[in-house]
């Protein structure tokens, strides 16, 4: 299987100097591989830096030290070590992440906030399969044209997760992403992970739920929190 | 007249504004900067052109002096007899045995002679004054060549309009690199100025500026592709003469909104009576009617 | 995707008297991406932004723009009317203010299509129509294309301003502030309308702002600025989320959140 993503010794710490300098150690030499059509999970207690994972392998932390590397047209890129404009281009064409809220762009409908993010087709297209996902994910058609900032958490989140099965990128992560959902769309979502991983895409997730964890995971990885530095 | 330099000026004073005359001959449409007199008439009443007829009049010259076309109004008397006293050169009305021509606003209908000098009267130079109030700004605007505000004026004239509104002191584009103001002269006269094979000098007093174009130089009105430049007169015929292509005078002649339209170059009307051509007001038709 | 700069400055300086408004300030920016220019007041985002335009010359340093026909032009060292050409056409500049960058007394045709005319462009009907479609561009309806600014609100002042620069379809905009002093609805429009148009027109743009919110939705990269020092620079979520500096860190936890 092709290896899509690998971290080799991520570590990563918060330099808290508002706080008198203290040091909070998150991640420590952490080492993973995710293959293409495979989903792993990340598990842990709550605060032992699943997310702190998640995100630095977007890019959105900063790592202390070690490799994340991306299979980036054809090249294993090293997100650490690469310029901004890389990670913009990694993150445009290989790399999706679906976070745990959605960001709110005042004034853009729903519909567009999704179509916003396909790749490689019209206008129409994108506007077009944008309204049957949201559909699919129980957002009903009279809400695709209002900006979503007044929208419950749950109606947010599914179109976070829209956009983010939206741009169909090789690699997916996923933070948390039927927190706010109920049955149905939980199952949904877990139908969407399956066939992302169907067409071979790589996704690592942090799910609490653990029915779904377990629908979709295909490994576990384990974060452990450290001990906390003096 | 004792106690006076020929033509008045000094001859410092003279070879001061040739040179000005010589830089503004050489960048044609250029504004260039002189040190203007004080002259025994008050600014606004046409010192910048005395002082430029002062510093080219020599004494075979003949001179003739118009206001409005009109060589027999006040001002273009005063002058005229101006330089007869101080300089003793032979005056005439006539355009076509005159040698040099000083001018306020209007171009006379014969066309000019490449031995002929036309002075022109000029209250403002800056061709952009109203709609730059800062010289520094406009003084850049020429040196760069960044007209655009120019042509936003047209642009808005023909948006508020229909057609630019502009109809006299028509900005000109010479030599295709200045923009100038052809002094308060009638649109209409403005394509006399392409081409003249005579030489046409500007002076402004008050301003104090002089500028210039060489003969057989282009000028060109401003316009855009789909609202050209077009000359307007008067529908009218001339009442004495009876010339239908001459720029014409609106005279009120009573209380009851009796008006007579008359050409405004008195020699040009003149000389057409005198060849026989006659008008709706002409004296004998008068009398067989 | 070539990865030649559009713009790039090396060490820039500039003292006003006492005063560090930049130290050693490296900046480069590449085409079509937005970088923002983070700080408080004081901090020489403002005299960055003019300096990297070409409206300030730096005491040491250079900036260097690629012209559309490939060479590095040396802002600096170019002639007075190649870089006022180059802000007419190639180039725009968004004023914190529009009311510094609209004739008040002209329409709103008059305004955009002025640079169109300072170009050469002599129809009169095909101006007017430009003008009209930018205009819709921006979300001033077409009726008020033959309206004078003064009876414009801010926010349309604004939209004014941006249609007048863009018109010439430059291919580097520079932003002081766009959305500052405007009611936050109107922002909102504003901001959404600049995402969207240097998203479809691949603009490259440098905007300067002291709200890290308008920084996160419109920059890809983003630069904090302190007494004239870059003190961190990188993806602007990563800034911000991941600040590494102390000065940032203060920054990013200053901010309200409504």
């Amino acid at each position: 299987m092709t290896i899509m993503l690998e971290t080799q010794a991520l570590s990563k710490q918060f330099l808290l100097h508002l706080q008198g300098g203290i040091s909070i150690p998150v991640l420590d030499h952490v080492d993973m591989q995710v293959s293409a059509g495979e989903c792993v999970a990340l598990a842990g207690p709550s605060g032992a830096g699943k997310t702190t994972l998640l995100r630095s392998l977007y890019g959105n932390y900063r790592a202390g030290s070690g490799a994340i590397r991306v299979r980036h047209r054809g090249e294993m890129v090293d997100i650490v070590t690469a310029s901004p404009r890389l990670v913009v281009e990694v993150r445009d064409e290989t790399l999706g992440y679906v976070s745990q809220f959605l960001r709110v762009v005042p004034r853009v409908p729903a519909v567009e906030i999704v179509a916003e993010a396909a790749r490689g087709m019209s206008a129409e297209e994108a506007t077009r399969r944008a309204a049957a996902m949201l559909t699919r994910l129980h957002i009903p058609t009279r809400l695709h044209g209002l900006p979503p900032a007044t929208f419950s958490g749950g109606e947010q989140q599914r179109i976070n997760l829209a956009r983010g099965f939206m741009g169909s990128h090789p690699i997916l992560l996923l933070d948390e992403p039927t927190a706010s959902l109920d049955n149905a769309n939980r199952d949904i979502v877990v139908a969407m992970i399956l066939e992302a991983k169907q067409s071979g895409i790589a996704v690592v997730g942090i799910f609490h739920d653990t029915d779904v964890r377990d629908a979709v995971a295909d490994r576990l990885i384990h974060v452990l929190p450290l001990q906390d530095a003096a | 007249m004792t106690g006076y330099n020929f033509a008045y000026l000094d001859e410092q004073t003279k070879r001061m504004i040739r040179r000005s005359l010589l830089k503004a001959v050489a960048i044609p449409g250029h504004q260039v900067p002189f040190g203007s007199r004080e002259m025994p008439l008050p600014y606004g009443w046409g010192t910048g052109g005395i002082q430029v007829t002062a510093a080219v009049l020599g004494p075979q010259d003949v001179l003739k002096v118009i206001d409005q076309g009109a060589d027999d109004t006040t001002n273009a008397v005063s002058i005229r007899r101006f330089f007869a006293r101080t300089a003793g050169v032979a005056t005439t009305t006539h355009t076509a045995e005159a040698t040099l021509i000083q001018t306020r606003h209007r171009i006379p209908e014969l066309a000019l002679r490449e031995d002929q000098i036309i002075v022109y009267q000029v209250p403002q130079p800056e061709p952009l004054s109203k709609l730059e109030s800062s010289r520094a700004e406009t003084t850049r605007m020429h040196g760069l060549a960044e007209y655009g505000l120019m042509h936003v004026k047209l642009y808005e004239d023909i948006t508020r309009f229909g057609q630019v509104s502009i109809s006299y002191d028509y900005p000109v584009m010479v030599n295709g690199r200045y923009l100038m103001s052809p002094s308060p002269i009638p649109a209409f006269d403005n394509p006399k100025m392409h081409m003249m094979a005579a030489l046409q000098l500007f002076g402004a007093g008050r301003e104090q500026r002089i500028y210039a174009i060489p003969p057989y130089t282009s000028v060109v009105s401003l316009d855009f592709e789909d609202h050209p430049f077009r000359t307007t007169r008067a529908p009218q015929a001339c009442g004495l003469c009876g010339a239908d292509d001459s720029y014409l005078d609106e005279i009120v002649t009573d209380d009851r909104g009796g008006r007579l339209f008359v050409c405004s170059d008195t020699d040009h009307c003149e000389t057409r009576r005198d060849a026989g051509h006659t008008g709706t007001e002409s004296p004998d038709v008068e009398q067989a009617a | 995707m070539t990865d030649e700069t559009l713009l790039s400055a090396r060490g820039l300086n500039l003292r006003f008297g006492k005063i560090a408004a930049l130290v050693n300030v490296d900046a480069d920016l590449w085409p079509g991406e937005v970088l923002a220019i983070v700080g408080e007041s004081g901090s020489g985002k403002t005299t960055l932004l003019n300096v990297l335009s070409g409206r300030i010359a730096p005491q040491s340093g250079v900036v260097w723009y690629r012209a559309p026909d490939g060479r590095l032009v040396d802002v600096h060292a170019m002639p007075a009317p190649a870089l006022r050409a180059l802000h007419r056409s190639d180039w725009g500049f968004v004023h914190q203010n529009p009311r510094d960058n609209l004739r008040m007394a002209v329409t709103a045709g008059g305004n955009v299509g002025e640079r169109l005319m300072a170009q050469g462009r002599r129809n009169y009907g095909s101006i007017r129509e430009e003008a009209i479609a930018w205009l819709g561009q921006v979300e001033i309806d077409a009726s008020r294309v033959d309206d004078l600014p003064r009876t414009f609100s801010g926010g349309m002042l604004q939209r004014l301003q941006i249609a007048r620069t863009l018109v010439t379809n430059p291919r580097l905009v520079f932003m002081d502030e766009p959305t500052g002093g405007l009611d936050v609805s109107v922002q909102a429009r504003l901001l959404d309308l600049i995402r969207s148009l240097v998203r479809r027109l691949n603009i490259a743009a440098v905007l300067v702002t002291h709200d890290l919110a308008v920084a996160r939705l419109l920059a890809h990269r983003i630069m904090v600025m302190q007494a004239g020092c870059v003190v961190e620079a990188g993806l602007t979520d990563q800034v911000l989320d991941d600040p590494q500096h102390p000065y940032t860190q203060l920054l990013v936890s200053s901010v309200l959140t409504a």
